[in-house]
């Protein structure tokens, strides 16, 4: 009996079926593949009315750019977003995660999510995990008590801060908002100041690249400027161009299969009598 | 030898191209100079002149760059006292391949390309591994981005195995414009995917009127 | 050696104006090692969505019959065909249920969703999405597949020129890789029908 639902849907958590048998492949000298990783810049500022937070857009598989326009900004509450570092099912993952159980808690309460609650379902949840999940996040929103910025760190420690910065791209960053950064930064000097720190990660920093994505959160409002700047556009395109005429690859066999349009409730002829 | 065990290298990344055409002979490589997720600067030239009409593109650690470079024209110069002309590109051919080789347990960390008209005026490329093994293509690819422009230069310009008899010519079919033309293409696509490519490329155009150099920006991320 | 190179593998995925094609190499190895030479890697979900698994193959195959399994309870329950989107959600949740002991897989997902819109997406082995609008590789051959694809991919594609396109970067990528090859499958998919081809290549 109990083999038959060996392998119905489980109701969530981990499976560690795979680990003896992946132990012994790496004592037989193999090795595990690299993951998905965001070597990235993310950044997060207080201004004078709320939370701004930004992102560059580039994945990285080791030396290789795997995703030029990924979206690091991860939505948690309708009030609260997230930018995620480290390794990218992770830090999607974690967030996902997150921001359901806060669905269920504003069901439940019917009141707008805070963002120590998020802090600490996100912190309880990596430091389980002892620093296995690799996601460093920077955490900012606005609630009742008004906006916060956090950012949290894979083992779970937390940090709270006017302005924060995270990811292989934090130093350059950062050295622009120490330089920069004042308190009661208007709208406008905010989001220059949050793209000119992503920028400065962008260019200097090999792990990340591409686009500067921003999120400004306001008591009320949260506006999602995705693509806010597209700094690096291909700087050169063939004149010539590759096109290659029907029939050039050599094909050995073709196999049509025709599909049949929308399997509407068809219209039964009369049986033959 | 006295350094055995240690790591003494670094790889600075960067790609070279090279294509040879009939009458000319594309050298090209981009100029970023990087190390781990840092850049060290945005405009080091990778391509070195070593005589009027051979020209070397390397790509690896840099120190071992500069002294290869160094040591060739240092040879090149006694040559020229010696004989009284310029060497020749399959002449200093070989003289890389040797002078690559004698360091072959402490090698030169560099993947290179040596472009240039041979005796007959017609475009040559080598192309070597770190110690010296070489072979004359009609056209090659080394560096960080190495695997990504292989495949396209194969399917534009494929050129005939050289198992084939009688042997047939190597060099490939493009005018001397197309051949720049894909080589920035590749390049920009390179640029795209890998991070280690970037920032600005350098193109030196070898014929029979002489050296001609061109610029490309290349995305900067 | 990395487990990724232990079979050897190509795969390829590549949005067209209305349609997309997926491509893989039909090699099968032990390491250097050839073992067969009509090997599939891209498995049919339905009519309109195909799953490709890079990576060990012992593995591509548990995992195939793991989302079969699951894509059958989906039709059941639900008496329709899984959209793409949601096809890939599926596959990312099972993949990052194994984080911490992985299946050696990377997925490549295609599909033609609601009113034909073209959907094409990768993820790493812990089920990492990657969404992308023009192309997506896995494999051994996934650095030459980037940099084919990165120059002769073009937006809004016929089928036709479709076909050439993704047939040549494959080929020109697995010529470069010597763990896969022996030429390729092609599904090019339409809203109105779907083209199985065979491609001839190096047999070495």
């Amino acid at each position: 009996m109990a083999k038959a639902l060996a392998d119905v849907p489980p109701k969530g958590g981990f499976s560690f079926d795979l680990c003896r048998r992946n132990d012994m492949l790496v004592k037989k000298g193999i090795q595990l593949p690299g993951f998905r990783k965001t070597g990235t810049t993310i950044v997060g500022l207080i201004f004078e009315d709320g939370v701004i937070l930004g992102a560059d857009t580039r994945a990285t598989e080791g030396p290789i750019v795997a995703d030029k326009n990924c979206e690091k900004i991860h939505y948690m509450a309708p009030n609260i977003y997230c930018c995620g570092a480290g390794t990218a099912a992770d830090t999607e993952a974690v967030t996902d995660m997150v921001s359901s159980q806060l669905q269920l808690h504003r069901y439940a309460t019917g009141r707008e999510s805070r963002v120590v609650t998020t802090l600490t379902l996100l912190k309880s949840h990596l430091f389980s995990y002892q620093g296995y999940v690799s996601a460093a996040l920077v955490l900012g929103g606005v609630d009742v008590t008004g906006p916060h910025l956090h950012t949290v760190y894979p083992h779970g420690s937390t940090d709270t801060l006017p302005f924060a910065t995270m990811g292989s791209g934090s130093l350059a960053a950062m050295a622009v908002f120490e330089s920069k950064y004042k308190e009661g930064l208007s709208r406008e000097e905010g989001i220059q100041l949050v793209s000119e720190a992503i920028c400065s990660g962008i260019f200097n920093d090999l792990g990340s690249g591409s686009n500067v994505d921003v999120c400004v959160i306001t008591k009320g409002k949260t506006d999602y400027l995705r693509n806010h700047q597209l700094p690096n556009p291909r700087t050169y395109v063939s004149s010539r161009g590759y096109s290659f005429a029907k029939g050039h690859t050599e094909v050995l066999s073709t196999k049509i299969i025709p599909l049949k349009a929308k399997p509407e409730v068809a219209v039964v002829d009369a049986m033959e009598e | 030898m006295a350094l055995r065990g240690d790591w003494v290298y670094e790889n600075n990344g960067g790609t070279c191209v090279a294509i040879a055409g009939s009458d000319y002979c594309v050298v090209a490589a981009d100029t970023r100079l990087s190390v781990g997720y840092s850049i060290y600067t945005r405009d080091y030239s990778k391509i070195c002149k070593l005589a009027d009409k051979c020209v070397l593109a390397s790509s690896g650690f840099q120190g071992d760059m500069k002294a290869l470079q160094k040591n060739l024209a240092a040879k090149h110069l006694i040559y020229q006292h010696q004989h009284n002309k310029q060497m020749s590109c399959p002449a200093m051919a070989r003289l890389l391949s040797n002078t690559l080789y004698y360091k072959r347990f402490f090698p030169y960390y560099t993947f290179n390309i040596l472009g240039g008209l041979d005796n007959e005026g017609k475009g040559c490329v080598y192309s070597y591994d770190a110690v010296g093994s070489y072979e004359r293509t009609g056209y090659s690819c080394q560096g960080t981005g190495g695997n990504l422009i292989t495949p396209v230069l194969d399917n534009q310009l494929k050129s005939p195995s050289p198992l084939l008899l009688p042997s047939r010519d190597a060099v490939t079919p493009l005018s001397e414009s197309e051949a720049v033309d894909l080589v920035k293409d590749v390049f920009a696509s390179a640029t795209e995917r890998d991070i280690y490519t970037g920032d600005k490329l350098e193109i030196i155009i070898v014929n029979a009127t002489g050296i001609r150099q061109e610029f490309l920006d290349l995305r900067k991320d | 050696m990395s487990i990724f190179e232990y079979n050897g593998s190509a795969l390829v995925a590549m949005v067209g104006k209305n349609c997309f094609a997926i491509a893989s190499d039909r090699r099968l190895g032990v390491q250097l090692q050839t073992i067969a030479t009509d090997f599939r890697r891209i498995y049919k979900i339905h009519d309109k969505l195909y799953i490709g698994l890079s990576g060990l193959a012992t593995d591509a195959q548990t995992l195939y019959q793991r989302l079969v399994f699951r894509h059958k309870l989906y039709q059941l329950r639900e008496e329709r065909d899984m959209k793409p989107e949601t096809f890939a959600s599926l596959v990312s949740a099972l993949l990052y249920e194994k984080r911490f002991g992985p299946y050696f897989c990377q997925p490549v997902i295609a599909g033609l969703g609601d009113d034909n819109k073209p959907f094409i997406c990768t993820m790493d082995s812990i089920g990492a999405k990657e969404l992308a609008k023009d192309f997506v590789v896995a494999g051994t051959a996934s650095e030459s597949l980037y940099g084919a694809c990165e120059s002769m991919y073009k937006p809004d594609m016929e089928p036709e020129e479709l076909f050439e396109t993704i047939s040549q970067a494959l080929l020109a990528s697995v010529d470069r890789d010597c763990l896969s090859g022996w030429g390729g499958h092609v599904l090019l998919v339409t809203p109105t029908e779907v083209q199985e081809k065979a491609l001839k290549g190096r047999m070495d």
